[in-house]
């Protein structure tokens, strides 16, 4: 267990930290590719191009507006007195992050972070509304993500916030833990993915009146399977530079946060890959690829917290519980997903949550990780469906139908990402 | 039903609030939090159930 104890950090372990920050970048970059592999052919450049503006979008709105309220490092921040404790709900930083590199070597790391992780956050619901989700509505809901959302949670959890002094106001373990970004990034995303498949609906011809749902296998699997490879890289580097920033961990306790992150991935994969050819005879690509993600996310919360073991086992929960979950959202509820986002990164991010509470050894720190899942549920998921609601009156977030049917990339591109191949017919638009 | 079950995971929260501001570390603490996830979880069934479409809801 990494004891969260803050100190000025090494000019060494900062240049560590930097280059791995760099490398967390791979993450984002992994998950476009596999939102890219899992939608359809016809709208791949579209979701591709889609991904970097969305991204563009919300970290420009975050310098410009959100990391005043994500703000962790003036040790500042709006404080409500409630029952005789101080609950900080917003920072107070500089705007246009003004003075940014007087700030600690620390801090100037944890803003990094949070962009990056803003970043992977965005690109979330991006996956799950493919096929159907419009370019404009996707970059103005990621503008109200990295505006409004994303920096009041960031400050709660990471920025010194109300949840983070949960430990010193409340006597819960540590307060709210979130190394790598279980919460903040995989749970918000994961949440906002649900509330974007809600308005927009499933895709044409996805459950037909009669029979079961239809089939919409990814378009490449090989971008699906790569992208996963991808983000273990990304994966690896954000929970160790998050261990390093908000649980304080040395450089010596990162070997073993990294081994964590790749046992706990190979746990579910294992998992999901057994599960998937018992039950089908074969196993499948597509839900193995979202085993091994939902594996990652849950090493994201409690991969510097819980023993190698703790690790596998957490994994091979995820495993397991993903891929049916996916299953029952498709087939008992008539969620369509095409990434399996609701499930990979919500459900497995609050597995991990709890997880890293249930194996934490300080007292109260499980029910400190359960106050940081009853906020995302009870708190920003509505505020998000509100926020994405409203927007979806004045930009709308369904792309027409003729659009859905020549696919995105024509509709909203003009161009199809391969143009020399003949793109086949629907057998649902018959 | 989409709509109630939106506000009534709020409620859920601040259960789970109003219980660690009004008990001190104790099993009813506890307890209290887990009510309140499950009034969320609650919630979040009726959203879930409100979105199904029409003509497949069980």
């Amino acid at each position: 267990m990494i004891v969260p104890s803050p100190h000025p950090i090494a000019a060494a372990d900062f240049n560590l930290a930097l280059a791995l920050l760099f490398l967390a970048a791979l993450a984002p970059a992994g998950i476009a590719l596999l939102n890219t592999g899992l939608g359809r052919s016809r709208s791949a450049a579209q979701l591709l191009l889609g991904s970097l503006v969305i991204v563009a979008t919300a970290v420009l709105l975050f310098a410009f507006w959100g990391a005043t309220f994500a703000d962790g490092w003036t040790g500042t921040g709006h404080i409500a007195q409630i029952s005789g404790k101080p609950w900080s709900w917003a920072g107070t930083g500089p705007w246009l992050l003004n003075n940014l590199d007087t700030a600690s070597p620390r801090a100037q790391l944890g803003v990094l972070f949070e962009f990056l992780s803003l970043a992977l956050a965005v690109l979330i619901p991006w996956g799950s509304g493919a096929d159907r989700w419009r370019l404009t509505a996707g970059a103005a809901s990621a503008a109200i993500l990295g505006a409004l959302v994303f920096p009041f949670f960031v400050h709660w959890a990471w920025g010194g916030g109300w949840l983070a002094q949960l430990g010193a106001n409340f006597s819960l373990g540590a307060g709210f833990l979130d190394a790598g970004g279980a919460a903040c990034i995989h749970v918000l995303g994961g949440l906002s993915a649900l509330t974007v498949v809600w308005i927009l609906g499933p895709r044409r011809g996805k459950f037909p009146k009669e029979g079961l749902a239809t089939a919409m296998p990814g378009h490449n699997v090989v971008y699906i399977l790569f992208g996963c490879l991808i983000a273990l890289v990304g994966w690896l580097a954000f929970n160790a530079v998050g261990a390093m920033i908000w649980l304080d961990a040395a450089p010596t306790q990162l070997p073993r946060t990294a081994i964590n992150t790749l046992l706990s991935a190979a746990g579910a994969l294992a998992a999901t890959f057994i599960m998937t050819r018992v039950r089908f005879g074969k196993p499948d690509a597509s839900l193995c690829a979202n085993g091994w993600l939902a594996g990652l996310v849950t090493s994201s919360a409690c991969a510097g917290l819980v023993s190698p073991i703790g690790a596998i086992f957490t994994g091979i929960v995820a495993g397991i519980g993903v891929p049916l979950l996916i299953e029952f959202l498709e087939l008992a509820v008539s969620i369509d997903d095409p990434s399996g986002a609701i499930s990979v990164h919500a459900a497995a991010g609050i597995w991990g949550i709890v997880a890293a509470g249930i194996f934490a050894p300080k007292e109260g720190q499980f029910l400190a990780q359960l106050l940081g899942v009853a906020t995302l549920l009870g708190l920003v998921l509505p505020l998000v469906y509100l926020l994405f609601a409203l927007l979806n009156r004045f930009v709308p977030f369904r792309v027409d139908p003729d659009g859905e049917r020549i696919g995105m990339d024509l509709h909203e591109l003009g161009g199809g990402a391969y143009p020399e191949f003949v793109v086949h017919r629907d057998d649902s638009y018959r | 039903m989409k709509y109630a079950g939106l506000l009534v995971m709020p409620a859920g929260f601040f259960l789970s609030i109003a219980a660690i501001l009004l008990f001190p570390p104790s099993p009813s603490r506890a307890a209290f939090v887990v009510c309140g996830l499950a009034v969320e979880a609650m919630g979040l069934g009726f959203a879930i159930r409100g979105h199904m479409p029409g003509d497949r809801r069980p």
